[in-house]
């Protein structure tokens, strides 16, 4: 079967190839790629991916003009059609500008940019981007980004922990973000924003290979469907 | 018109721009800094006659990010 799986670019944006070959990786199919001037997505996606960069050089704010962006309108209604969307880093902050994830991602507490390995915990295998990862599994996936300090306000970081919408958490901190959320779900589940990288993570020449788990668990929600 | 739109982090929401620059005050010995808070200026050379209304909504859309910021509308008298 075929998995019909888009990869947006911004200008500025630079794992976006990166994000194709993870996709292509798990999946055997040529990720579509798509331009964030164009006002529609392909028809029949079983999966949309923003990846990290620096869109729009992060003018503004970081993700706050690519949010704005023409594709957008079009990834937002997809999401609202139950389309599973992935953003990473950048595809993060993209999300939670456009409003489609809660919170906002500030610079990091310690002013430096952090790129290196973390570890994280797996907070809820209930999602199919999780599904074939354990609930408290431990992980190592890399992280490389200067504006991952997720804040949200008390109420609605008790309504994501509440509502199981805590995807990973970093097991010994990274950037200052409140109760160390390194991952957020939308309240349907088919929209996860994250700051660390899967995609870099595929490869046992990347050092690891716990990122695929994430692919595979959205191929495998699709061949189950 | 010329319109100025500060944007500013709510309180409460950690700024580390600020506290390094804080930091940085001190070692050029400025003392008596309590706290330091860095935000950002926009100027619009708008029609004349926008409305509040849309100004606002500019605001709320696109130059403030109202999770972790306030915004306040300065018309600037020609």
């Amino acid at each position: 079967m075929s998995w019909r799986a888009a990869v947006v670019t911004f200008p500025g944006s630079n794992c976006d190839r990166d994000m194709a070959v993870a996709l292509e990786r798990v999946s055997g199919t040529l990720a579509i790629r798509v331009w964030h001037g164009d006002a529609e997505l392909p028809e029949r996606l079983d999966f949309i991916a923003l990846p990290g960069g620096f869109s729009y050089g992060d003018y503004l704010r970081s993700g706050a003009m690519a949010a704005v962006s023409p594709i957008m309108r079009a990834v937002a209604a997809a999401a609202g059609r139950g389309v599973p969307v992935l953003g990473v880093c950048n595809g993060f902050q993209v999300l939670t500008e456009a409003r489609l994830l809660p919170g906002a991602l500030l610079r990091n507490a310690g002013q430096t940019f952090v790129c290196r390995d973390v570890r994280l915990r797996v907070e809820t295998s209930q999602s199919l981007f999780t599904a074939s990862y354990s609930a408290g599994q431990e992980i190592t996936i890399p992280v490389a980004h200067h504006d991952g300090n997720y804040f949200a306000d008390e109420a609605t970081l008790d309504r994501l922990e509440g509502e199981g919408r805590v995807a990973f958490r970093y097991l010994t901190g990274c950037n200052g973000s409140r109760r160390d959320i390194a991952g957020v779900l939308n309240a349907a589940g088919n929209v996860l924003g994250m700051m660390p990288h899967p995609e870099r993570a595929v490869d046992p020449a990347h050092g690891g290979t716990d990122g695929l788990t994430l692919f595979e668990s959205a191929l495998g929600a699709l061949v189950g469907a | 018109m010329k319109v100025r739109v500060h944007v500013s982090l709510k309180p409460g929401v950690l700024d580390p721009q600020g506290r390094a620059v804080h930091h940085a005050l001190e070692g050029l010995g400025f003392a008596g800094v309590h706290e330091v808070r860095v935000g950002r200026t926009i100027e619009l050379e708008a029609d004349e006659g926008t409305s509040d209304a849309l100004l606002t909504e500019m605001c709320e859309k696109l130059l403030a990010n109202t999770v972790i910021e306030n915004y306040r509308i300065e018309r600037v008298a020609a």
